[in-house]
């Protein structure tokens, strides 16, 4: 292999990063049984990348080159950590050990894959350790970054991932593909999971910018890596569908000086016209199954607004339809909020704002600002100038978000001047 | 394979049974399908009947009519069992016809 300059080698390190991280920690973890030391020699091996790819020339399968540099450094340490007090690796038995593990096929690799997921979204962990766990073992994010993601301290995620680490060790949460049997639940936890990583960064609960990309990329990923570990699930095809069908509206999502613009008002144009063809026919597929899932419901929405032409060609009857039908499967108090939206436009701004209303006495809606904005622009419509400023006002000390507060307030001021 | 113990929390209400009374035919039935993974279980008294031992930080004790932690849902008997793994525990802590539900617990491993 030729020689490779520094900064190939640093762009190669950081693709193999993004591309293969939960690749080679999983085909690791299966020699260690531990994931403390797996991790370790991922790490390492990351790191030996950084120095040695430049000298010898970047490999053409850079993913199993760091498999095996990652598994000689763990059998080294295991080595040394058994010289030392004869310690048994913490997730296999012994006899389940495999020191001289040969290539695998591609089918193992996959397992090795599919047993990290579903390892990291166990329920018998607590649903934010799940979402960590993942970032931190699928996606290869630091703790620091997953505490940056999130907006919680470095030492809330550390303690987390730590405890998480702990139980999985302590209770023996087993590294492995659910039984037939249980697949469909645990799947859906694990769906759960990938798409709140997706939608946390579609839409940042709080801080300065409305997106966190990175975030909302890592999301993205884990779908796809979800859609080739199971290409016959049709649950799974209707989460990448959904994302793919989300995502192809983000770039239009804000105007050139960073400020929110609403679906209405969005120049379609920059909608990502391949994304949203292969997010229609991977709905086509997930819809194909009856009943179709919660994310496949959703992705039909999405898509509804993705192929009309204008804000008023939208097939509103649809989308309510598919809000009812999305309802029964998933009557959340965000659906129902959604839906009265949809109702608004379906039928008429007043029979919106009525089921709107009725929605107030949802504890969970009660600091959710989308329900007082939707409100307010609904009141807008109607020409109920003095409750839309009350609404607005309402929503702006509800949102912790600087751009949607900067929208809110750019509203509130149209209605003042 | 590993040791869990299935701890069953009821309604106190519930638990108000009389000595020698006999086993619930779901008990009887749960105990005859995990025959092979039960290592021991018992029924408890009520929590009314339970007495807590505090130990001070002087050495002494304090001692207390009732449960250690108070709450609607007592702690009314247990299973110890084996299991594989927790996935093996849990499907089989399913089982157990508590009224309330369970708690499962992998028994540490002492030297």
């Amino acid at each position: 292999m030729p020689q490779a300059a520094s900064s190939e080698v640093a762009a190669a390190v950081a693709e193999a990063h993004r591309r293969e991280w939960a690749f080679v920690l999983a085909a690791t973890l299966r020699v260690t049984g531990d994931i403390d030391t797996a991790e370790e020699a991922v790490q390492d091996a990351y790191a030996s990348a950084l120095s040695t790819w430049g000298p010898r020339g970047i490999p053409k399968n850079p993913g199993a080159w760091l498999t095996v540099t990652a598994r000689r450094r763990a059998l080294d340490m295991h080595r040394r950590a058994a010289t030392a007090q004869r310690a048994l690796p913490k997730l296999l038995g012994p006899g389940e050990y495999l020191p001289d593990a040969p290539g695998r096929d591609g089918e193992d690799i996959t397992d090795d894959r599919l047993r990290l997921i579903f390892t990291c979204c166990h329920p018998a962990l607590a649903p934010d350790a799940q979402v960590a766990l993942t970032l931190r073992l699928l996606c290869g994010l630091s703790t620091a970054d997953v505490a940056r993601a999130f907006l919680v301290p470095e030492a809330t995620i550390a303690a987390r991932i730590t405890r998480a680490k702990k139980k999985i060790a302590a209770a023996r949460i087993p590294y492995r593909v659910p039984a037939a049997s249980e697949l469909r639940d645990r799947l859906d936890g694990v769906l759960s999971v990938v798409y709140l990583v997706y939608t946390t960064g579609h839409t940042a609960p709080s801080g300065e910018n409305l997106m966190r990309r990175d975030l909302a990329e890592r999301g993205h990923e884990l779908a796809r890596m979800l859609r080739v570990l199971l290409p016959g699930d049709g649950d799974v095809a209707g989460l990448l569908a959904l994302v793919l069908l989300t995502d192809a509206r983000s770039s239009a999502r804000l105007d050139e000086h960073r400020e929110l613009v609403l679906m209405e008002n969005q120049d379609r144009s920059k909608w990502d016209r391949s994304a949203i063809t292969e997010g229609v026919a991977l709905l086509r597929e997930a819809l194909n199954l009856r009943p179709p899932s919660r994310f496949a419901l959703m992705a039909a929405i999405a898509a509804v607004h993705d192929e009309s032409n204008s804000w008023s060609d939208t097939d509103w009857q649809e989308i309510l339809g598919l809000y009812d039908l999305l309802l029964e499967k998933w009557p959340s108090p965000v659906v129902k909020l959604n839906r009265a939206i949809a109702v608004g436009f379906a039928v008429g701004h007043a029979e919106g704002l009525a089921e709107l209303d009725a929605l107030g006495a949802e504890p969970q809606l009660a600091r959710y600002p989308y329900l007082a904005a939707a409100r307010a622009n609904f009141l807008a419509r109607l020409g109920r100038f003095d409750d839309v400023r009350v609404a607005f006002e309402e929503a702006l000390i509800l949102t912790e978000n600087d751009t949607e507060r900067r929208y809110l307030q750019s509203r509130l001021s149209e209605l003042t001047g | 394979m590993s040791k869990y113990l299935i701890l069953i929390f009821q309604d106190d209400a519930v638990t108000q049974q009389a000595d020698g009374e006999s086993i619930s035919a779901a008990y009887q039935e749960f105990m005859q399908r995990r025959n092979g993974s039960l290592l021991s279980g018992a029924a408890l008294q009520p929590a009314s009947t339970a007495t807590s031992i505090r130990r001070h930080g002087s050495g002494g004790f304090t001692v207390t009519d009732g449960p250690f932690a108070e709450s609607k849902e007592t702690l009314g008997g247990y299973f110890l069992i084996e299991a594989a793994d927790l996935d093996e525990a849990l499907e089989i802590a399913k089982e157990v016809p508590a009224g309330v539900g369970v708690e499962v617990r992998r028994v540490r491993v002492v030297s």
